[in-house]
């Protein structure tokens, strides 16, 4: 079973939540796909027990003591990443249109490295994650890469919770593909509705069990009433409402997942949409 | 003169700062966080046109095509399959790169077009706005970012960016003279912004950053820009009011208390940039 979070829009709450939905259950295997802010291995000090290189992107290089400077490459190259004779590595995605028309052969399209996969061990599972280098394209595909990562160490088949990336983008669509439900974010904003609404077609597209809860529902009570009736407009379960509380950013910033504040109201909230959750999903 | 808004994590209050300076500095508003386009919300400006985005995808003619397999061979992007003889096409992998064209040598390779978004324009009084949609289940944001950046005016554009730091953002600051960082003092909101210090630094262009949800007694953010010697051109205080104006979708240049506040991030900015 694969719960994927999500949130269209950025900083809602949804690492806090994954992280307090993975703590709530005795094993678990965690995969954090939002590769462009990876937030979630910072709650834990595990153990890197597996570390690889992932090559995706190809980028051109030109021979300049072979090149004629015809500018072939640089007409056929649909992505301007050609400019006298130099490629500029950040617009090149690696097609090889420019190889196929070089009649000196003095372009070579090279694998390069665009991020590093890790397996995290914690003393209640693993974590499978990456670190993207810096202006990386390709994530759709790494965070395909990570999910695989995640199941080969899975061979238990237990509950896997996915910390989706925000957006509705390729980084989303490849955390989605495959997942059994989705559990999406929101905040009472007219931001936080405009971007729900886009995530929800987008799990819709999908046709994943979708699931809605409203973080810091207290903020804007009339903004949280409107996310319930478009909830219900669309048929899908509003599975929790939680509540404004000072210890999630004391949380966060003592790096303990909010399930170790005992008394606090986010994770009482955050314990009782679990029970919901696992009853809708069959978990 | 373009000055990119950017945070690495997602929502640290990049549109907050966008739109709120785009009205302090009498500058155009250019929405590139095409995923999630919330800058309107705000600004709320009269629409006056729309254009749609469309990207190309090879379409075999099945007369012609010898099933030689060349395309196929030649797509870095898996976005044609050689099945049964036959050559299908993955339209949404595919980038639009012509590889596949060139390669083929019957000639039965031709392009369609698909549309994947589209761009907005419109006006809030004279400040120009322009923001671009993607589509809902369409993978690729990259070729309606560039559509928007290369056809923007000459004069100040605050650019709205992605978050994170892959391509998305790339794009977008590729066309940036400067950039503001918006961040907020938490150990995620330092943990991302490094990421995107590290980014704008490969652009070599002045940036400076600003504190959103800035609260005195948590300084890690302002320990770290001291330690990194980062202007901080701002900061926008922690403040239940401030959030309850935004969840309504209200402009906090609109609210005498908070006006300053961003009249003051554009003078910084015109300083630490050296800009009259």
């Amino acid at each position: 079973m694969e719960l994927v979070v999500l949130s269209g829009k950025g900083g809602t709450g949804k690492t806090t939540i994954a992280t307090a939905l993975c703590e709530l259950n005795e094993k678990v295997v965690r995969v954090d796909c939002d590769v462009d802010a990876p937030n979630l291995y910072l709650y834990y000090n595990g153990e890197d027990i597996e570390k690889k290189d992932f090559f995706k992107g190809k980028k051109a290089t030109i021979d300049r003591s072979s090149c004629v400077e015809c500018s072939k490459c640089e007409e056929v190259c649909r992505f301007d990443a050609i400019k006298d004779f130099n490629i500029d590595k950040f617009l090149c995605e690696g097609c090889g249109a420019c190889t196929h028309v070089c009649e000196h052969n003095s372009i070579k399209l090279e694998e390069e490295k665009t991020a590093q996969t890790f397996i995290t061990k914690l003393d209640n599972g693993i974590i499978s994650r990456a670190e993207m280098e810096i202006g990386s394209d390709g994530s759709g595909l790494l965070i395909s890469d990570i999910r695989k990562n995640a199941k080969k160490f899975n061979q238990n088949k237990d509950l896997v919770i996915i910390d989706g990336s925000p957006g509705i983008g390729c980084a989303v669509i490849s955390s989605i593909t495959g997942a059994d439900m989705a559990l999406i974010v929101t905040e009472p904003t007219k931001s936080g509705l405009e971007d729900l609404k886009r995530v929800v077609s987008l799990c819709e597209h999908f046709g994943i069990l979708t699931m809605v809860c409203i973080n810091k529902y207290d903020i804007n009570e009339e903004m949280s009433f409107n996310i319930q009736e478009f909830i219900k407009a669309k048929n899908m379960k509003l599975v929790g409402e939680i509540p404004y509380d000072e210890t999630v950013v004391k949380s966060i910033n003592e790096l303990k997942p909010i399930t170790l504040y005992k008394n606090s109201k986010a994770n009482e909230a955050i314990q009782n949409m679990w029970n919901d959750i696992k009853k809708l999903g069959g978990i | 003169m373009n000055i990119a808004v950017l945070s690495g994590k997602g929502g640290t209050g990049k549109t907050t700062v966008s739109t709120n300076i785009s009205l302090a500095l009498n500058a155009n508003y250019i929405d590139c966080d095409v995923e999630e386009p919330n800058g309107f919300l705000f600004l709320q400006p009269s629409i006056d046109r729309t254009d749609g985005v469309s990207v190309e995808y090879p379409h075999i003619d099945e007369e012609k095509c010898i099933s030689c397999g060349e395309c196929v061979k030649n797509c870095n992007f898996n976005a044609l399959v050689n099945v049964k003889n036959e050559i299908m096409v993955f339209d949404k992998l595919c980038h639009s790169c012509g590889a596949c064209e060139i390669v083929c040598k019957s000639g039965a390779i031709k392009y369609k077009l698909r549309e994947i978004g589209k761009i907005e324009e419109g006006k809030r009084s004279h400040i120009k706005c322009t923001r671009g949609i993607l589509n809902i289940g369409e993978p690729m944001a990259v070729p309606i970012i560039k559509k928007i950046l290369n056809n923007i005016e000459t004069d100040v554009n605050i650019i709205d960016c992605p978050p994170g730091t892959s391509c998305n953002v790339v794009n977008s600051l590729k066309y940036a003279d400067m950039a503001v960082l918006v961040t907020e003092p938490t150990e995620f909101g330092l943990h991302d912004l490094k990421m995107a210090v590290e980014l704008v630094r490969m652009f070599d262009i002045p940036f400076g950053i600003v504190i959103n949800k800035d609260n005195v007694e948590n300084n890690l953010v302002r320990n770290y820009c001291e330690n990194e010697e980062i202007d901080v051109i701002g900061r926008i205080p922690y403040s239940k009011d401030i959030a309850r104006i935004y969840s309504r979708g209200n402009m906090l240049y609109d609210d005498l208390k908070y006006k300053n506040v961003f009249d003051e991030i554009a003078q910084s900015i015109k300083g630490v940039f050296s800009w009259n």
